[in-house]
């Protein structure tokens, strides 16, 4: 099996803007009810307070092992499944305080694409429908003119307009997230949630979904956070990475910064593991993590890699790290240079 | 020969894509093309299908095959067959071919009717408890277990008696009894269907919730619905017929299978003018065979597992 | 699983609850004055209103709604209209016929589809298959009276083996032998009545055991194929069908009014029609909400049986 090689992304976003989507301390706990009566006995802490931002125009990606919180942030923040607390800001508002109406309309400027192309569709549409549904649900364009952007979409994600009377179960995987990410599209949003697009997929078509993503994101000026564990693709597209560890960040910079000088032990083990195609590569050293994820009703006290950290301390046992630095930040006692 | 469902896995860029296969894919295959070539698959449900047809055209042209008018006091009691009337008459003197074709316009009536108040009724409060869930869900769950707790055919019996026996009287109580099923059946569904990305997609594109449930949910659980109301419309059948035969339903002077067959419980009838109970019975035999076997080929079309 | 057995009889309760209050409601829909009953015709209305009185008619529902509940637990269902003797005494005379008409009835069910479930599953798609789902059909689908008056045809008045209906033979003392000649026809069109479904849960849950792996194993160990049906693979087979017993319940009592009222068997079928034909209100009530409780309680029965039996289910 051939592995591609991807070159890194060569984004340089820096201009200093007001962020696009700014998250605040950002919560997500599910109760974990027991008894007869079924009494909350706890709390599984998905995501455990996320301080971040995205600018616009940029790619992020939220990468980390399953479980770690990622899909859940994304959730959180189109509002799939609200917040337990915090505050996610889309341009300077924050969603919390928005109407049922205002709610609507932002939903319209924020959009996901989701992992599974088998499930993403609904088996009884017509893509051509599918399409057309969101323009018409907001009565954003009269009948000729969605059938003219339906048309247009199609071809822009690299299929034809003579798909529009097919049905999802007649599309391959690939051909599927194609037609998701038109589907997002329609509403014309400045962000995309992307929950795993590509993991799903056969390697080869990966590449090109990928590539699709970021021809997309040119043209239409599109923001991303990129939600995947999977890093080849994370840093072919990516501008920034943040990594998450049991519900928080634990580092976050710039793809390069992350790639060639991670300054957390988890990052590090987690590039190590990274396969490298080029043999003569190879030779770098292994940072191997014992241990199973913890519990997220019961993250451990401290830093919450140290139960598996090679490098912990006492302190780490106790006090738990905060996220500090300048662009690239880092949440660790002992970080590495 | 045209190229079938040809997958575009070949990600080939659009002008390289043969001509033929583009102009192919005009072709759609929708779900109910498929459903209904696998039905027809069915040699039981297609046998089914012919002779509820058949009934059902019994039943809209009864006036112009009945020989005679089936309230009409002809010839005299409980006669044999003769050539003037095929089956004999009946214990009052009315010719009992005309009443045997005319009695399918209550049968049918009766087991449409019930069906879809029943299937309205269940459909709304089983969408409503699986999409809102929590207490909502409770609430409807706990009305839902009151209902089943009553066995049917009594209750029915106790409701008929009260409210007096009559067709809409029975078409009512069945229809208003019979929900209960379909709730938890389409609860069920929503439950699992509610989960689905597609669904999620919605939300996110703002689409209002009345849209959500109705366009993107609930045709996707049409499949058990489907098959649930069609063996219900046999149950319907059976029930109006025990019904009618206990005195409980359609009364005479209007046929109906069931009461038809009431005065076969005394012996001499039973025993000396068999055609007087014999046709009735068999003509609920047919329907509700017919019925039940339609409703298995629709269960077995429309079967998740085989299809894709 | 101890706590799943009380959520669910916590849960029981307000339906029961709500059976409680559905069955008043019907009562108080019934036409037909109770007070009539009391009074002799050349009464007066001052009579008539001092008689409502007593029978506290007057009371706003819901205390007559609790009378009527504290009574119920007491044991007292009221009068019955036509008899006037106590409700209770009615049924009591009336429930041993019929539980013993629901267990014969129950007992050949299984003994017909039990065998020809397993031999079905076995033989999957051979003849025997076909007989098989063309008997559950039709099983399904023939109105239980017209087979029963079909059985008493030919039975009873062509052949003249079985008598025609009741419980004795009039004018005899009865005797056990003499019951069980009666109880056949009955017990076998009844039983027939739920033996069509019954025979495909049986197939089907057969069919699913059958594929199992732990069975590929038995087999290729050696044994028979004989030892390998009816020991291993029946063992588990059955779980789920001595739970469908529950499911079976309310069809059974619904059968049994039928049957009951075609061979006459005097049980508490037969007192239902009884009591609607002559409008008897009490009585058609207490039967009501005997049988919903009983459904209740087979129902609860059948969740707590399968949780026993099936260590696969933890409801948490």
């Amino acid at each position: 099996m051939s592995m591609i090689t991807l070159p890194e992304k060569d984004g340089i976003f820096g201009k200093l803007t007001d962020p696009l989507l700014e998250i605040k301390n950002l919560k997500k706990y599910y109760p974990i009810k027991k008894g007869v009566l079924s009494k909350t006995v706890g709390h599984v802490k998905a995501v455990d307070g996320l301080d971040f931002s995205i600018y616009p125009g940029e790619t992020i990606s939220l990468v980390g092992e399953s479980g770690c919180g990622k899909s859940t942030t994304g959730r959180a923040i189109v509002k799939l499944d609200p917040p337990t607390d915090g505050s996610v800001l889309f341009e300077g508002k924050d969603m919390a305080d928005l109407s049922k109406g205002e709610l609507r309309k932002i939903r319209t400027q924020m959009q996901i694409i989701f992992q599974d192309p088998y499930s993403s569709l609904n088996p009884r549409k017509r893509i051509g429908d599918l399409l057309a549904e969101p323009l018409l649900a907001h009565r954003l364009a009269s009948k000729e003119e969605v059938n003219k952007k339906v048309d247009k979409m199609l071809e822009t994600v690299g299929l034809t307009k003579f798909h529009k009377g097919r049905y999802p179960h007649e599309f391959s995987g690939g051909q599927r997230q194609r037609i998701g990410i038109a589907r997002a599209l329609m509403l014309n949003p400045k962000l995309i949630v992307c929950d795993e697009p590509v993991s799903a997929l056969d390697v080869s078509i990966q590449a090109q979904v990928l590539n699709l993503l970021k021809d997309l994101q040119k043209e239409f000026n599109l923001t991303y956070l990129f939600i995947a564990h999977g890093l080849g693709a994370v840093k072919y597209i990516s501008d920034r990475i943040a990594v998450m560890y049991l519900g928080k960040i634990v580092e976050l910079g710039k793809t390069g910064d992350i790639f060639t000088r991670p300054k957390h032990p988890y990052t590090q083990a987690l590039l190590s593991a990274y396969p490298i195609p080029n043999p003569h590569l190879r030779d770098r050293e292994r940072i191997v993590v014992e241990g199973d994820v913890p519990s997220p009703a019961n993250p451990p006290k401290g830093c919450r890699f140290h139960t598996r950290c090679p490098f912990a301390a006492s302190v780490c046992r106790e006090k738990e790290p905060v996220l500090s630095g300048d662009s690239h930040t880092v949440a660790c006692h002992f970080p590495l240079s | 020969m045209s190229i079938p469902n040809v997958k575009l896995d070949t990600e080939l860029p659009i002008n390289q894509i043969p001509v033929a296969v583009k102009e192919e894919l005009g072709n759609e295959e929708s779900y109910l093309k498929l459903i209904t070539k696998r039905f027809f698959k069915h040699k039981l449900a297609v046998v089914g299908l012919i002779i509820f047809s058949l009934i059902v055209l019994l039943a809209i042209f009864a006036p112009l095959i009945a020989p005679h008018n089936p309230y009409a006091v002809e010839g005299e009691f409980a006669a044999a067959p003769s050539a003037e009337h095929i089956l004999g008459t009946d214990e009052v003197g009315r010719d009992l071919f005309s009443r045997l074709i005319y009695a399918a316009r209550v049968s049918l009536s009766v087991g449409v009717g019930a069906v879809v108040i029943y299937v309205a009724i269940g459909t709304v409060l089983g969408a409503i408890a699986g999409y809102f869930g929590k207490w909502v869900d409770m609430v409807i769950m706990r009305i839902t277990d009151v209902f089943m707790s009553f066995p049917y055919l009594m209750v029915i019996l106790v409701l008929v008696s009260i409210m007096g026996p009559k067709l809409i009287n029975v078409i009512l109580v069945l229809g208003l009894l019979g929900w209960p099923s379909i709730a938890r059946l389409v609860r069920g569904s929503v439950l699992s269907i509610k989960e689905m990305d597609y669904v999620k997609a919605g939300v996110a594109l703002g689409f209002s919730t009345p849209k959500i449930v109705f366009q993107h949910i609930l045709p996707n659980c049409i499949a058990p619905i489907l098959v649930n109301a069609t063996f219900g419309i046999a149950s319907a059948i059976i029930m109006e017929a025990s019904l009618s035969f206990l005195g409980m339903g359609v009364q005479p002077p209007t046929a109906s299978w069931g009461n038809m067959l009431t005065e076969a419980q005394s012996i001499t009838v039973l025993a000396s003018q068999p055609w007087l109970w014999i046709p009735p019975g068999i003509m609920i035999l047919l329907s509700v065979l017919s019925i039940n076997f339609m409703g298995d080929g629709l269960r077995d079309a429309m079967d998740p597992k085989s299809l894709k | 699983m101890l706590q799943y057995i009380i959520r669910r009889i916590l849960i029981a309760i307000p339906v029961l609850f709500g059976v409680t209050v559905f069955n008043f409601v019907i009562i108080n829909m019934a036409p037909g004055n109770p007070v009539d009953m009391y009074l002799n015709p050349d009464a007066t209305e001052a009579d008539a209103e001092a008689k409502k009185e007593a029978l506290g008619l007057n009371d706003p529902i819901y205390v007559q709604y609790f009378r009527w509940l504290s009574n119920l637990l007491h044991g007292d269902f009221g009068f019955s209209y036509t008899t006037y003797e106590p409700v209770l005494d009615l049924i009591l005379t009336r429930v041993g016929p019929t539980l013993l008409l629901m267990g014969a009835a129950l007992l050949i069910a299984y003994i017909i589809a039990i065998p020809i479930g397993i031999l079905s599953a076995t033989r999957q798609y051979s003849w025997i298959d076909y007989l098989t789902t063309t008997f559950s059909f039709l099983g399904v689908s023939i109105p239980s009276f017209f087979l029963g008056l079909g059985a008493i045809y030919v039975f009873a008045l062509v052949l003249g083996i079985l008598p025609t209906g009741g419980m004795f033979t009039l004018g005899s003392d009865g005797g056990f032998m003499d019951t069980l000649i009666h109880l056949l026809m009955p017990a076998v069109i009844l039983g027939t009545g739920i033996a069509g479904s019954t025979v495909r849960y049986v197939r089907s849950s057969m069919l699913e055991v059958l594929g199992q792996d732990y069975l590929r194993t038995a087999r290729a160990k050696g044994l028979k194929e004989f030892i390998v049906t009816n020991k291993h693979a029946l063992k588990n087979a059955l779980i789920p069908i001595i739970t469908i017993i529950g499911m079976e319940i309310p069809v059974l009592i619904g059968g049994a009014v039928v049957t009951e009222q075609i061979f006459q068997w005097p049980g508490l079928g037969q007192l239902t029609i009884q009591s609607i034909s002559s409008r008897d209100y009490p009585t058609l009530m207490a039967i009501n909400f005997l049988a919903a409780f009983a459904v209740l309680f087979s129902n609860l029965l059948t969740d707590i049986l399968y949780s026993v039996v099936d260590p696969r289910i933890k409801y948490s």
